[in-house]
C-alpha cells in the first residue's frame, strides 16, 4: 500500500498543499478528483519524487521511499512527452533500460507491450509520424514498461478517443489485478466513477474526502429517497418532515428532515396502496463532489 | 541501477541519436577535409612556383632554361640575399657558386646546376611562414567550431528534453545528475573523437605530403597537447551549456540564454586570431583558461614554452573546470523542471526543485 502522509509543500509564499494524506491501497484503482489548481499534479509530483515535499512523507508499505524504490514506479505526467523524432521502440526500450531492465529485457517487454497495445506494427516508426491516439498509446507503454509496482497516471485520459479510452482502462484494471496501487486524476467524473475502487478529493490543497467509492457514497447520502408506487404520490406533499423535489404522477424523490423517521413513510404509502419501490437516493460521484469542494 | 549505470544508459542514447545525425557526419567530413587541405596546400603551392635571385648573368641564363623556375636576376649578392630574407623568392646563387636559403635546401635549384654548389641557410630554425600563420589559426578554427557546434548540441538535447516534456518522466526515473553526467560524457567522447581523428589525418598528412623533420618535430607536440587541452577545455564548458540548455524552455529562447557561455568559447577566438603575433599577449592568454586551449599549443608550437608551463595550464583549466561543472550542474538542476518560459540564472542557482 502506497500511503501519503501529512505531506505540505508550498511555492514560495503560495501553499499547494496542506497537510494531505490518503492511501493508495494494493490492487486497487484509486481516482483522485479536484478542480484544476486544488494540488493534484504537485501531489503526483511529490509521490514521485519529480518535486520535494517541504514536510510530510510517502511510503511504500510502511518503507519510506527512496530512489531504488520509485524506479519500479510507473508514471504518466499531465504533459505528455516523448523524443518525437525517435521510433517508438527505441523510446520505450529506452525508459525500460532507464527503469533499471537489462537491454534484453526491455526489448523483450518492449515488444510483448506494443503488441498488446496495437502498436505492434507501427513500432519501427519515428513518434511523430503516428496519430494522436498512436502517441498516446507509445505514452502508455513508456509508463508500463518496466511492470511497475506504483502506478501514478495523471488525467491518463484526456485527449483519448473513445476506443482509447477502453484500452487505457483494461490497462488499469490489468495492473490493478496483479496488485499494484493505481493513482489516477481525472476529470471526468463518470468515468472515475464507473472505474475505481476508492476516491480522494481535493480541494484547494486539501483532502476533502477519501476513502472507498461505496462508503463515501452513503457517508454523503443525504435523508433523500426515490418512491415509486401505482397511483399519484401527491399526498407526500401533506406528510410530515418531508419535502418533496421531484414528483411525476406515481413516482416522487423527498427530502426527509432530521428526527423523522423514513419507514413511517413506507408504512403511509402502504396504506394507499401498492408500493413498487422504496429506498434511499445514493448522490453520484459528482453530487459529492460539489459538495466536497463547496 | 546505480547513477553511474543511468548515466551510461543515457549517455548511449545520445551517442547513438548523434551518429545519426547530419550535423556530426557533415562536420566530421568537413574537418577531415580542412586538415588535409592545411597539410597538403603548402606542399603543392610551395614546389610549384620556385623563384630564385641571381645576380651571375650566365647562371641566370641557365637557371631559366628549368620551365619550374622563376628566375629574377638582380644588381648584386646582397640585394639577392636580401630578397631571400623578405622571403620574396625561396632561393638565390650567390658568388662562388653557393645556393642560400631561407631554412629549407632549394633541391630544385641546387639541381639545375651542373656544379652541385653547397646550400647555406640564413635562418634554419625558422618556421616557415605560411605554417606559422597557418597552424594558431587552424588551432583556433578547430577548437572554435567544435566546441561550439557540440556544447551547442548539449544545450540543444537539453531543451529538447524539456520542450517536448519528456524531461518529467526522465527525471521521475533516474538521478537529474545522471541524466547531466550522461549528456555531458556522450558529447565529450564525440566532440573528442573528432578531434582526435582530425589531429591523426594532419599529423599522417603532414608526413604523407613530406614537410621536413623539423617541422614535425614541432608539429607533434603541438597537436597532443592540443587533443589534451581540447579535451579539459571541453568539459570545462559541458556542463554550463547543459544549464542554459535547462534555462531555455524552448528551442527559439536557447540564442538569447546561452549567449554568456557563447561568449566563453568566441572570445578566446578572437583573441588568439587578433593577438598571435604579440608575444607577451599570448602568454597571458595561454594562461587564462578559455583561451589556453588554443594559445598554448600556439605557443609550443613556436617554440617559446617552457616545458613545464603546459602542465600549470591543464592544472588551472581542470580547477576552473570543477567550479564551472558544480555551477553548471546546479543552474541546470534548478531550472529543469520549470516548463512555462525562459528561467533566469538567478532563479536557477537559488531553488533546487528536485527532490
Amino acid at each position: 500500500m502506497l500511503n501519503v502522509d501529512s505531506v505540505s509543500r508550498s511555492f514560495g509564499d503560495r501553499t499547494v498543499l496542506r497537510d494531505v494524506s490518503f492511501p493508495v491501497g494494493s490492487g486497487k484503482l484509486t481516482g483522485f478528483v479536484g478542480a484544476n489548481g486544488a494540488g493534484k499534479t504537485t501531489t503526483m509530483r511529490i509521490i514521485l519524487g519529480v518535486l520535494a515535499a517541504d514536510s510530510g512523507e510517502v511510503t511504500l508499505d510502511g518503507k519510506p521511499l527512496t530512489r531504488e524504490i520509485r524506479q519500479r514506479f510507473g508514471y504518466m505526467p499531465e504533459e505528455r512527452g516523448l523524443y518525437p523524432k525517435m521510433t517508438v521502440q527505441d523510446q520505450v526500450v529506452y525508459l525500460g533500460r532507464l527503469h533499471g531492465l537489462s537491454s534484453a529485457a526491455a526489448e523483450e517487454r518492449t515488444a510483448k507491450l506494443l503488441e498488446r497495445l496495437g502498436l505492434g506494427e507501427r513500432a519501427g516508426e519515428k513518434l511523430e509520424k503516428l496519430s494522436l491516439g498512436n502517441q498516446q498509446r507509445a505514452q502508455v507503454a513508456a509508463a508500463l514498461v518496466h511492470e511497475p509496482e506504483v502506478l501514478v497516471l495523471d488525467e491518463p485520459f484526456s485527449g483519448l478517443d473513445p476506443i482509447a479510452v477502453e484500452t487505457m482502462v483494461d490497462v488499469l484494471r490489468d495492473r490493478a489485478s496483479a496488485g499494484v496501487p493505481v493513482l489516477f486524476s481525472s476529470h471526468q467524473l463518470e468515468l472515475v466513477e464507473r472505474l475505481c475502487d476508492d476516491l480522494v478529493i481535493i480541494a484547494d490543497g486539501e483532502i476533502g474526502a477519501a476513502g472507498d467509492r461505496g462508503a463515501l457514497r452513503a457517508q454523503h447520502a443525504l435523508p433523500r429517497y426515490q418512491l415509486v408506487v401505482d397511483t399519484d404520490a401527491g399526498w407526500l406533499r401533506d406528510q410530515p418532515g418531508v419535502t418533496l423535489l421531484d414528483l411525476e404522477g406515481p413516482r416522487a424523490v423527498f427530502d426527509l428532515d432530521p428526527g423523522f423517521d423514513d419507514q413511517k413513510v413506507l408504512h403511509a404509502a402502504l396504506e394507499r396502496g401498492p408500493v413498487r419501490s422504496f429506498g434511499p437516493v445514493v448522490p453520484s460521484l459528482t453530487e459529492i463532489f460539489r459538495e466536497v469542494v463547496r | 541501477m546505480t547513477t553511474y549505470d543511468a548515466a551510461k544508459v543515457v549517455a548511449a542514447r545520445e551517442i547513438r541519436v548523434r551518429l545519426r545525425d547530419k550535423t556530426f557526419i557533415f562536420s566530421t567530413v568537413f574537418f577531415l577535409l580542412f586538415a588535409i587541405a592545411v597539410t597538403v596546400l603548402p606542399v603543392v603551392f610551395g614546389d610549384s612556383s620556385d623563384k630564385v635571385a641571381v645576380a651571375d648573368q650566365a647562371i641566370a641564363a641557365r637557371l631559366q632554361q628549368q620551365p619550374d623556375l622563376e628566375v629574377r636576376v638582380v644588381a648584386d649578392d646582397a640585394a639577392a640575399e636580401q630578397l631571400v630574407r623578405d622571403g620574396e623568392v625561396e632561393a638565390a646563387v650567390v658568388a662562388g657558386p653557393e645556393v642560400i636559403a631561407l631554412q629549407d635546401r632549394p633541391g630544385e635549384v641546387v639541381n639545375a646546376l651542373s656544379t652541385q654548389p653547397p646550400v647555406r641557410l640564413l635562418d634554419p630554425d625558422a618556421v616557415d611562414p605560411f605554417l606559422a600563420y597557418i597552424v594558431p589559426f587552424a588551432l583556433a578554427f578547430v577548437f572554435f567550431f567544435t566546441s561550439f557546434l557540440f556544447g551547442l548540441q548539449i544545450a540543444q538535447s537539453v531543451t529538447e528534453e524539456k520542450q517536448t516534456r519528456i524531461v518529467e518522466i526522465l527525471v521521475a526515473s533516474v538521478p537529474t545528475r545522471a541524466l547531466l553526467a550522461g549528456k555531458v560524457a556522450a558529447l565529450t567522447l564525440l566532440a573528442f573523437a573528432q578531434v582526435a581523428l582530425i589531429a591523426i589525418v594532419t599529423l599522417i598528412g603532414a608526413r604523407l605530403a613530406g614537410l621536413d623533420s623539423g617541422v614535425l618535430t614541432l608539429l607533434q607536440p603541438t597537436i597532443g597537447w592540443f587533443v589534451a587541452f581540447f579535451l579539459v577545455g571541453f568539459v570545462m564548458l559541458a556542463a554550463l551549456w547543459a544549464g542554459v540548455g535547462a534555462l531555455a524552455s524552448r528551442p527559439e529562447d536557447l540564442n538569447g540564454v546561452s549567449q554568456p557561455v557563447q561568449m566563453a568559447v568566441m572570445l578566446p577566438f578572437f583573441a588568439v586570431i587578433f593577438l598571435g603575433e604579440n608575444e607577451s599577449a599570448m602568454r597571458i592568454l595561454s594562461y587564462i583558461p578559455f583561451s589556453a586551449p588554443i594559445a598554448m599549443p600556439t605557443r609550443i608550437f613556436n617554440g617559446d614554452t617552457a616545458g613545464w608551463e603546459p602542465f600549470l595550464t591543464l592544472v588551472i583549466m581542470a580547477v576552473t573546470g570543477a567550479g564551472l561543472l558544480a555551477a553548471g550542474a546546479r543552474v541546470y538542476e534548478g531550472s529543469l523542471l520549470r516548463t512555462n518560459g525562459k528561467t533566469s540564472w538567478a532563479t536557477a542557482w537559488r531553488s533546487r526543485t528536485t527532490g
